[in-house]
């Protein structure tokens, strides 16, 4: 933590960065703190508790924009952060990363994405058995069951969009749900119509996700919303494989593609 | 059960192939149930996943999407593109718990007229026997739904509004 504290006042003092986004100690779980000095870097922590995803400041551009920038990634943020480089939102060597190397060897510095996406290959993922429980679970319901669990879920959502705020992916400057002509989801809360959002959401998520569960941890009903976004990454994965590199799964295909459902 | 009941059916389809195949079917006086109607795209591409909640959500009781075979699609590859979106597609509505029973996704070349009827006839048959879907159109409709409820709602008189 000190080793961190140091070498983020070393760079904030040099200048080599203008800003960093990492974690302070909050009330019950670390929270997000954005150090532009010395005194404020003083704050900073950063352990096995901060795993929420800070790789979403990255494209905020009101916050970021011009500035030289370096970053506390927890797994699922550097995840978020190789898909960003892939999809040319963030420049190669642009964001100093700092990660936790899985050999407990102390900070790491990433520059390339090749190290990023090396720490990614040999770090494990943390375990997701309790949204692979949920999945189960409303898998074995019968279909009209699911309907109804996901009717009464959903009806309660009123539309904050936090679940988009709090998604790294989700940085179009113009989201499908403000486009009114046509008008292809309804903007009131009603229960079809926060449906359609969050299927809008999890298509648009398809093979770029990182499966951080961001979205359900920043829902004030607490909604299970990343419950389908685990999902998805399930289906891609079972369907398409890993996706890999450049492209989202939905702008490339194969003839190979199995289904069993077209006549 | 109302026995009356006709479902509506939208079908989703591509103008190469199943719009081609469709008129054949016309051209070659094969009856079908006319309870489907047909809405004419460039490519199956182009048939966007919203597009079938829309027609759910106004009023469909089954939807058909159909176009090229895979390998004939007029601009090489939008039937493959829109099969990778079905696969996902249709596992998150499955998901969710809407009724994947009410899509029926399929090819129909243009030289396949019998086919055509044939997917609309068991498509009927099919939504005729599941009924109208009603739950999906019910969450659509929830405030319009919901009209009296929020007219008769308590409503203090306004001198009593303010007290604070």
């Amino acid at each position: 933590m000190n080793e961190l504290k140091s070498k983020v006042k070393e760079l904030l003092g040099s200048k080599e960065i203008d800003l960093f986004i990492g974690y302070e100690q909050g009330t019950r779980l670390p929270r997000p703190l954005l150090a532009a000095s010395c005194e404020e870097a003083d704050r900073l922590i950063f352990d096995e508790y901060c795993t929420g995803n800070l790789a979403v400041y990255l494209t905020r551009k009101d916050l970021v924009g011009g500035k030289k920038v370096g970053i506390a990634a927890s797994y699922y943020a550097m995840r978020s952060i190789s898909r960003l480089l892939d999809e040319n939102q963030l420049q190669e060597g642009a964001v100093k990363i700092f990660g936790l190397p899985p050999d407990g060897a102390g900070l790491k510095v990433f520059e390339t994405v090749a190290e990023v996406k090396q720490h990614l290959q040999e770090a494990p993922a943390p375990p997701k058995q309790v949204e692979d429980g949920w999945v189960k679970e409303i898998e074995e319901m019968p279909a009209a069951e699911r309907w109804r669990f996901w009717a009464s879920e959903l009806s309660k959502c009123f539309r904050c969009y936090a679940c988009r705020a709090a998604c790294p992916m989700c940085y179009c400057t113009k989201c499908i749900v403000e486009v009114n002509r046509p008008q292809w989801v309804q903007p009131w809360a009603a229960t079809a119509s926060n449906m359609e959002w969050q299927i809008n959401r999890v298509m648009h998520m398809a093979g770029r996700c990182a499966d951080c569960g961001a979205c359900g941890a920043a829902c004030p009903l607490g909604l299970p919303v990343h419950i389908i976004a685990h999902k998805m990454v399930e289906m891609v994965t079972q369907n398409f494989g890993e996706p890999a590199g450049k492209g989202n799964v939905l702008s490339t295909f194969s003839p190979n593609d199995k289904e069993n459902f077209i006549r | 059960m109302n026995t009356n009941f006709e479902p509506k059916i939208l079908a989703f389809v591509c103008n190469w192939c199943t719009y081609a195949g469709a008129d054949l079917t016309g051209t070659s006086r094969i009856k079908y149930a006319s309870n489907v109607k047909i809405v004419r795209f460039p490519c199956t591409g182009r048939i966007d996943f919203m597009l079938l909640l829309k027609a759910f959500a106004s009023g469909s009781d089954g939807i058909i999407v159909s176009g090229c075979h895979p390998n004939d699609c007029h601009y090489t590859s939008g039937n493959f593109h829109a099969r990778r979106r079905w696969i996902i597609f249709r596992g998150l509505l499955d998901f969710l718990g809407i009724d994947t029973r009410r899509i029926q996704f399929s090819w129909v070349s243009a030289a396949e007229g019998a086919k055509w009827a044939d997917i609309v006839n068991k498509t009927v048959d099919n939504v005729r026997a599941l009924g109208p879907y009603s739950e999906y159109r019910k969450a659509a409709e929830f405030l319009a739904g919901n009209e009296d409820v929020l007219l008769n709602e308590d409503v203090p008189p306004k001198d009593q509004e303010v007290t604070q």
